[in-house]
């Protein structure tokens, strides 16, 4: 009977690198920005890393395909390097082998790194790109903010809403991340808005307007990962542990069946039910402090917050208003900007999440410093609502 | 008896106004003010001669007593592919079985009436289906863009319950070159209008007609419905007064409501006189090109028995007013246009890939589990039940002629579309089956979740780079 992952592996240390529009850095100088702080923060010698997991979501506009820009950009000593790629859940998926070669057995120590560079497209938004030979030739055209739109209008006729309510609850989940944003000397944005502009700005794909998208952005984030006892025995203190890693992947169903309605994650519904389960936890509301989610549109985070049992089926427009998820709020969300304001690197996203919760307990978290965390959980939603790949991690202090 | 036995119809919804060609063109020819009056069809980026003849020959069954077709031929001087067999594009699109005769007839004005003489001369009871279609490149500021349309038509031949019998044919094979298109060029080269009246109407139009009332036994005077096509206006009543046909019988032209729609004007001038013509009249049709046919018809007394679901009258009416002329040049790729970083990507279809796809591609065909009774499409190994998922359990079925609901949709303004915004969704059947789809003719603020749609063969995308069209089908919300 497999007994789960709660416990097994503690973060020996992490890194990230400024995400935004980084013009001058190549995919290897993010590399190297985010390995170099978390290098140290682990305090030990490179050559200490027996295996590593790369992270990067998209081959075209990126760093090409397989594990050696890693490898050598990091100058690696011929260790093993594997490339992964899930699509957005790509950076918790180059953590989940690295943190699985640990458990195993396998290596004592292994490192995750996420990269994304983003901004050499020469356009704005998510690069155009090939969906396979079979699916090019008929699937919609469909842009990121498109995809996503359609879990506004399926929510809206589910729950039976008036498009301006909706409207004004996706704006106060987008000035929350602004607000939070500015905060975070390493986000992409850093400046406030107001509910007004963000519920006027012009429509990218109606209803998503150009405040409820997040940012589309170059960086890196890493990990260092080993046993409770070795970063013990290397003087780390306030450990921070894994408590469940899951991840869901639709089958076609969502998209091919009619039991989806188009309203809601379903993967987000399993993976999370799934991550609770293998973390012990009983009372989401209760017992998750902070979550880093996949804002990637406003729009998906409102509606997240129900998938993960955060909020009743139908409420989370009050719970948003109410200001539940705010900074303030009794479940802070994207407490460093989040996709919104932090930045979107595919590859590294879910390890900037992670990296988030873990400056989080270790009491790192400057000016937007929770006062008490007590489990974080992370969310990586990759793809469309209709088929996807859903990623969930949870962290907390080691016990 | 061998006649026609059934028709029908398509004219693309958009209608630009002719005003606005004026005043975009008039200070360049002010000739073209008199032609302002009215409207004319054009195709939407995604329709071609080759969409337009689907939804033409489609319209036509929906008024057969039996889709059981032995003979497809597909008329058109405006055909998509050189070479790769238009009409079985066709057929695969309008799920004809594969068993049948198929035929692209091309290369003059009269490829129309001439590929429907051959189907009428060989005197099959079963059904054949001859579908006409034009959709022509013009100059800007030309007369022809002003007078011309795009449209298609279809007319089904055999021997049961016939609504016009064939009465005759006769066809004049005569080098009058009144306009040319070369193999290089994409536009006509015509001569004076005058000329082409007095030295190619007058004289080799009465010519057949005479020899067609010869080879009935037919007076002019008992020809009810005269259908001459042109975009002279006044020339079909100078020539059907020249032969003694009565002024009345000659059938409208559309010129200010469709424009004349080449190869296929012949057959939608036939469509309206079907539609309008009562038991036991004379129609005569005139197809000119390079010469001249004549056909004459005689209707029966099942000739109201059975109207197609559009018809012409339908097509003419299911339209929308469309004032922007620049869009029209660009959806014909009259201009240079900036169409953006987006738009550069690689469009290529691997022919292998799409042959494996084809049925699903062209035909919409998705799959239908004997297990669980499931509809799906996309068709895949597993049944896609999550109670079910039994192994290669399903059976073709084919979605072309559902009917669904919308339920989600958006405008997306970021990617790349040549009539932006791209609008798409989830399409829900009625009978089961869901599909993420494209949608076409949406008019802002007119699209909602819980809207009915029906799905139609359209163009999916271009690779300029290798000449080749992509097509699949998208969703039209019912009117």
């Amino acid at each position: 009977m497999a007994t789960g992952i709660k416990d097994k592996v503690v973060i020996l240390g992490m890194g990230c690198s400024k995400f935004g529009e980084r013009w001058e850095s190549s995919p290897s100088d993010l590399m190297v920005e985010a390995f170099e702080e978390c290098i140290a923060d682990a305090g030990i010698e490179k050559d200490r890393i027996e295996a590593a997991w790369f992270g990067a979501g998209i081959d075209a506009f990126n760093v090409g395909s397989s594990a050696m820009p890693l490898s050598i950009a990091l100058r690696l000593n011929y260790i093993p390097v594997t490339k992964v790629e899930n699509m957005c859940a790509t950076g918790t998926e180059a953590f989940r082998g690295a943190v699985y070669a640990v458990a195993s057995g396998a290596c004592d120590i292994a490192l995750a790194l996420g990269v994304e560079k983003l901004k050499d497209t020469g356009y704005g938004g998510l690069p155009q790109r090939s969906r396979g030979v079979e699916n090019d030739m008929y699937w919609p055209n469909l842009s990121a903010p498109g995809a996503f739109a359609q879990l506004a209008t399926g929510y809206q006729a589910k729950h039976k809403l008036n498009k301006q309510d909706l409207k004004r609850a996706m704006a106060h989940v987008s000035v929350k991340s602004h607000a939070n944003g500015l905060k975070n000397p390493k986000a992409h944005l850093q400046r406030e808005i107001t509910i007004e502009q963000a519920m006027n700005a012009p429509f990218i794909a109606e209803p998503i307007g150009l405040f409820d998208c997040c940012g589309v952005s170059d960086g890196s984030a890493c990990a260092i990962v080993t046993t409770p006892e070795i970063a013990q025995s290397l003087g780390k203190e306030n450990l921070v542990s894994v408590k469940a890693l899951q991840l869901a992947v639709s089958n076609g169903t969502e998209a091919s069946h009619e039991s989806w309605d188009g309203s809601y994650l379903k993967t987000t519904r399993i993976a999370a039910q799934r991550a609770y389960d293998e973390a012990g936890v009983k009372n989401p509301k209760a017992e998750i402090t902070m979550t880093e989610v996949h804002d990637c549109f406003s729009i998906t985070e409102l509606v997240t917050m129900e998938d993960l049992q955060l909020a009743e089926e139908g409420a989370a427009i009050k719970d948003v208003l109410d200001g539940r998820f705010d900074a303030d709020g009794s479940n802070p969300c994207q407490i460093d900007g989040g996709l919104k304001c932090f930045g979107h690197p595919i590859g590294a996203s879910g390890l900037r999440m992670l990296y988030e919760n873990y400056l989080q307990f270790q009491g790192k978290a400057g000016a937007r410093q929770l006062s008490s965390p007590t489990l974080g959980l992370n969310h990586n939603l990759g793809g469309f609502p209709h088929q996807n790949i859903c990623s969930i991690s949870i962290v907390g202090p080691y016990r | 008896m061998v006649g026609i036995t059934g028709f029908g119809a398509y004219i693309p919804k958009a209608r630009l106004q002719k005003h606005v060609m004026v005043e975009a063109n008039g200070w360049f020819d002010a000739g073209l003010k008199a032609l302002g009056r009215g409207e004319r069809s054009i195709c939407n980026w995604d329709e071609d001669t080759i969409t337009m003849a689907v939804e033409a020959g489609k319209d036509c069954l929906t008024a057969l007593e039996s889709d059981d077709i032995e003979a497809l031929y597909l008329a058109s001087t405006t055909l998509p592919f050189l070479d790769r067999q238009n009409s079985v594009v066709v057929r695969e699109a309008m799920n004809l079985n594969p068993y049948i005769r198929t035929m692209d007839v091309s290369a003059s004005q009269r490829a129309g009436t001439s590929a429907l003489l051959a189907l009428l001369e060989n005197g099959n009871q079963a059904n054949s289906l001859l579908v006409a279609s034009e959709h022509r490149r013009t100059k800007a500021g030309s007369r022809a863009e002003m007078l011309w349309g795009d449209g298609a038509a279809s007319i089904a031949v055999g021997g049961n319950k016939v609504i016009a019998e064939f009465l005759g044919g006769e066809s004049v094979a005569i080098d009058f070159v009144d306009h040319y298109r070369g193999e290089d060029s994409s536009f006509d080269y015509d001569w004076e209008e005058r000329w082409v009246r007095d030295e190619g109407f007058m004289k080799i139009v009465p010519e057949a007609i005479n020899r067609l009332m010869q080879r009935c036994s037919l007076k002019t005077a008992d020809v009810s419905h005269f259908v001459f096509p042109t975009d002279q206006s006044r020339t079909p009543g100078a020539v059907a007064k020249k032969v003694g046909i009565h002024p009345d019988a000659v059938v409208d032209n559309g010129i200010e409501s469709v424009g004349v729609a080449g190869v296929a004007q012949p057959i939608l001038m036939l469509c309206a006189a079907l539609e309008r013509a009562k038991p036991d009249e004379i129609i005569v049709l005139i197809g000119f090109g390079q010469g001249c046919d004549a056909i004459a018809f005689k209707t029966t007394s099942a000739i109201s028995s059975s109207l197609p679901k559009l018809g012409y009258r339908g097509a003419v009416a299911s339209k929308r007013s469309e004032t922007n002329y620049n869009k029209f040049l660009s959806f014909n790729n009259l201009i240079e246009k900036d169409i953006g970083k987006r738009g550069e990507a690689d469009k290529q279809t691997y022919l292998s890939g799409f042959n494996r796809r084809k049925d699903l591609l062209n035909g919409l065909i998705g799959g239908k589990c004997r297990e669980c009774g499931v509809l799906q499409i996309p068709r895949e190994k597993y049944c896609v039940n999550p109670q079910c998922q039994s192994l290669d359990s399903q059976d073709d079925h084919p979605f072309a002629n559902a009917t669904g609901t919308v339920m989600s949709w958006t405008a997306d303004r970021l990617t790349f579309d040549w009539n932006p915004p791209a609008y798409f969704g989830m399409v829900q059947f009625d009978d089961g089956g869901k599909l993420m789809m494209d949608f076409s003719e949406v008019e802002e603020g007119k699209i909602d979740a819980g809207a009915k749609v029906t799905v139609h063969f359209r163009i999916k995308g271009f690779d300029a780079q290798r000449g080749f069209v992509k097509y699949f089908w998208k969703a039209v919300i019912i009117d």
